[in-house]
């Protein structure tokens, strides 16, 4: 049971704690946590559907099809994000000034919601498929009765849940005036992870070269296998041990979306803009 | 900072990205990569301890001989493949440094526990 909790555990974190992220960024969109349930439904019934085309997904392209279908989904997730970073720093400010004012509801008008929604079906995709082929092997055995097994996932559930959850209310107690400001950040930061972490997958299916790995070490200083270490993982992009290839991927993402932000506000856009 | 001096940095960034992935000596799936072999049965990796030259293109071949899946894991060699019960799978690494990095099954990570010694 415990160890059905602690798999459970690890994927729903990683998840919630993006879910949290998009639910902090689409504040004052009205309907969110329906367009966020959505999302979670559609990556449930997506993990289920990549569990069972486990074996096929794996055979393609010459026995990497996991490795390349895994790095696809992290990098649809990084430009969903990158889309989203974009059209925040333009948008960012008058949000904040149109939820301070009249309610603290908007509508969608044409926020690019469907790319968030799309970023948590990706992540409930990734993290599902893993519960999934591991509860099936699990019942398969036999060696676990069928309340264990429910005991221990929901208990791994609902614990992720929680630190989601708990991040949740840290990040709305941020000042609205740097609210969004600071959302757009961690979205930054969490697509630079996510792409260095789409590396891994094309350096083991021999893709891409590491470069040199190990560039650092601080495993002694934070693990990434820790509690805190897997938080800051998913939320910052902490590595403990990357390759360059990694550390390259992780500053070029947010150098650009840093670039590309600022693009659409210089002076000239700003005057044609309606 | 202005626009101007992100874009250069941008600039400089991407050259020097593409020039330092283009300096990578071995190709990435190296011809000449030395094969190992890690065969996983009843949850625990028989031998428990492979050992792989240093500094040389790896390729691991892991072969489940279980009917359940596995995730075949390792935080040192920065790993991960779910296999389902009855496959092999190749994944490549190294070039390593000589030590001792450890890799696991993560379905089983109470009985399935192994090492790669590299000198």
């Amino acid at each position: 049971m415990e160890a059905t909790a602690l798999i459970v555990f690890r994927e729903v974190l990683e998840a919630a704690l993006i879910i949290t992220i998009v639910l902090a960024a689409t504040r004052g969109l009205s309907g969110r946590f329906l367009w966020v349930s959505g999302g979670v439904a559609a990556g449930v019934l997506g993990s289920i559907l990549v569990a069972l085309l486990a074996g096929a997904i794996s055979n393609m392209a010459a026995g990497t099809g996991q490795e390349l279908f895994n790095a696809g989904v992290l990098l649809a997730a990084v430009g969903m994000l990158s889309w989203h970073v974009v059209w925040m720093s333009k948008h960012g400010r008058e949000l904040a000034t149109q939820m301070k004012g009249v309610g603290h509801e908007v509508m969608s008008g044409d926020r690019p919601v469907t790319a968030l929604i799309v970023v948590i079906a990706l992540a409930v995709l990734r993290e599902g498929s893993e519960v999934v082929l591991f509860l099936q092997g699990l019942s398969a055995s036999g060696n676990v009765t069928a309340t264990d097994m429910i005991t221990g996932g929901a208990g791994g559930l609902i614990l992720g849940s929680l630190i989601g959850v708990g991040l949740y209310f840290g990040l709305v107690r941020i000042p609205i005036k740097y609210f969004f400001s600071a959302t757009n950040w961690l979205i930054t930061l969490l697509a630079a992870g996510l792409a260095a972490q789409s590396m891994r997958y094309l350096v083991q299916a021999g893709v891409l070269s590491p470069i040199k790995r190990g560039v650092w070490d601080t495993s002694w200083l934070l693990s990434e296998q820790s509690w805190l270490g897997q938080v800051l993982h998913i939320l910052v992009g902490y590595m403990d041990r990357p390759s360059l290839l990694q550390v390259i991927v992780y500053v070029a993402v947010v150098i650009f979306l840093v670039a590309a932000s600022r693009y659409v506000n210089r002076p000239a856009a700003q005057g044609n803009a309606a | 900072m202005n626009f101007k001096s992100v874009k250069t940095l941008g600039t400089v960034l991407a050259l020097g990205s593409a020039l330092a992935l283009g300096a990578c000596g071995e190709p990435a799936d190296d011809p000449n990569a030395v094969e190992v072999v890690i065969t996983l049965k009843d949850h625990v990796f028989v031998p428990p301890i492979v050992e792989a030259p240093a500094n040389t293109s790896l390729k691991l071949v892991i072969k489940n001989m279980d009917e359940t899946s596995a995730e075949f894991e390792s935080h040192d060699l920065d790993l991960e493949k779910i296999m389902k019960g009855n496959t092999e799978a190749t994944l490549r690494t190294g070039p390593l440094k000589p030590g001792t990095y450890k890799f696991f099954d993560e379905f089983n990570e109470d009985t399935a526990q192994g090492q790669l010694i590299v000198k």
